[in-house]
């Protein structure tokens, strides 16, 4: 079985992310683990044998035959409806994987590590928090995490019980009561007061939507991140 | 055999044989990038092809516009699946860029901005199969899209279309590039979805 075969995996539960988003545990004989970052390509399949196929991050890393994924719902998006609203326990989701060398944290990297998300673009960067803490692992580990309002949070509780990673939230839209900042987009002044600096030399992962990636990968070269240092993960979208 | 997925029935469609297997047409230009999108200036710009002869042959941003330019009306694929149909650049051949190049060497490593690399059989940009574009649509090529320079090997998955380019350097072998060490195809092809290595 190589990861360029289609693997069956059947729902085991479906969980409530935000008012658009779930998250999806399926088990899959025969998977072998991912790497925190990695993704997979998963394939719907019609009565009239149309499929179509879309990348989505695995939340879940390390061995063991448990695959979680986490899906935002695009209004007029043909796969994301499916998998948030129709897909439910004891169904069938054809998917391969794992994909991806580049976007990868591994618990032997010993820089410190940044990561930053938009969005549903905090997947893959959960699976290199649970990585971090399955390792017991001693790197300085800090998330920057901007969401629309408190509601829009990913896997809210888990977050929030994590105490190896230093998270720091950012509101778009709307903040909690008493929140000591305003709404507001993560700009380069946000990034430069609540991040690694670059003179620590930190390996950092920026993903989310399109045009948040593009916004937040060049205020961070503007701040003296090494580009090479600087990984990416575009989820699409403007 | 795939699997049905109970329920789903798809976006109405026609059939398009413009379409390689497993891609969907886009309307918009999704961006593809192993990280920060780099600002070049014009000025700042060359492009260098070396062989193992020892020979480099550069040409300046202005060099490459005194070239003939040529208009491209081509279909694009990317490895993520999304495919445009019928998009306009403009920018010279690699036929023009290697007319005064002597190698023996029969492969390529196409080299960006930012160190990033791919290898292609020096056959795959020859002979009006790739270009050295800098418009799109009408346009100066963006930043994210690869401006002010981009190869475009549009036969291949996209990520082929090496952004920012900035020279070549021949190779005796089909040494793999960047995206190639990272998962991808050694050689792309869409027809054949020559996704992953
Ligand atoms: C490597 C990778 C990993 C990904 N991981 C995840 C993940 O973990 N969770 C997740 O929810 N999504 C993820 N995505 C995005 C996912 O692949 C789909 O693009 C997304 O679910 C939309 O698919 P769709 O079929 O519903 O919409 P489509 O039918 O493809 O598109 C409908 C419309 O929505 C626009 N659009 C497409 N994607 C987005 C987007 N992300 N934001 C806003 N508008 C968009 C399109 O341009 C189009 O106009 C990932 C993408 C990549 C490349």
């Amino acid at each position: 079985m190589s990861y360029r075969d289609w693997l069956v995996g059947t729902v085991v539960s479906t969980t409530q992310q935000t008012p658009n988003a779930k998250s999806i545990v399926l088990d899959v004989p025969g998977w072998h683990g991912s790497a925190a970052g990695q993704h997979v390509d998963v394939r719907l399949t019609a009565p009239d044998g149309y499929s179509a196929v879309r990348a989505y991050s695995l939340a879940s890393t390390g061995p063991g035959h448990q695959v979680e994924l986490a899906v935002d719902l695009i209004d007029d998006g043909e796969v994301s409806p499916y998998l948030v609203e129709e897909l439910r326990a004891g169904d069938q989701l054809e998917f391969r994987g794992p994909i991806g060398r580049w976007f990868v944290w591994k618990p032997e990297q010993t820089a410190p590590v940044q990561l930053i998300a938009g969005g549903s673009g905090v997947v893959p960067l959960l699976a290199m928090i649970r990585a971090h803490t399955a390792a017991a692992s001693t790197v300085p580990m800090r998330l920057l995490y901007s969401v629309r309002s408190p509601a829009d949070r990913f896997f809210a509780e888990e977050l929030a019980a994590t105490t190896n990673v230093d998270i720091t939230l950012v509101y778009t839209r709307e903040a909690p009561d008493g929140w000591p900042a305003a709404p507001g987009r993560v700009t380069r002044d946000v990034i430069a007061a609540a991040t690694t600096p670059a003179s620590e030399n930190p390996a950092v992962f920026v993903c989310g939507p399109t045009g948040f990636v593009e916004a937040v990968a060049t205020s961070l070269v503007e701040l003296g991140h090494d580009p090479v240092a600087v990984k990416t993960e575009r989820f699409g979208g403007s | 055999m795939a699997i049905f997925s109970r329920g789903f029935t798809g976006r109405p469609r026609e059939a398009q044989p413009d379409l390689p297997p497993g891609q969907f047409l886009t309307e918009d230009f999704p961006v593809l990038s192993a990280g920060p999108t780099p600002t070049i200036a014009q000025a700042d710009w060359s492009f260098t092809i070396k062989t193992e002869l020892g020979a480099t042959h550069s040409w300046s941003w202005d060099e490459l516009h005194a070239l003939p330019i040529e208009d491209v009306h081509t279909d694009i694929h990317c490895v993520t699946r999304w495919s445009k149909l019928a998009t306009n650049w403009r920018g010279v051949s690699l036929d023009t860029l290697f007319a005064g190049v002597e190698s023996s060497y029969d492969y390529v490593m196409v080299h960006a901005t930012g160190g990033y690399t791919t290898n292609l059989p020096l056959e795959d940009l020859l002979d009006g199969k790739a270009w050295i574009a800098t418009e799109f649509e009408g346009e100066p090529l963006e930043p994210d899209h690869g401006g002010p320079a981009r190869m475009i090997v549009p036969h291949l998955y996209f990520w082929k279309s090496t952004k920012w380019v900035r020279g070549i350097t021949m190779q005796r072998n089909d040494s793999p590039g960047f995206w190639e060490q990272n998962g991808y195809h050694t050689y792309g092809n869409p027809w054949r979805e020559e996704r992953y290595s």
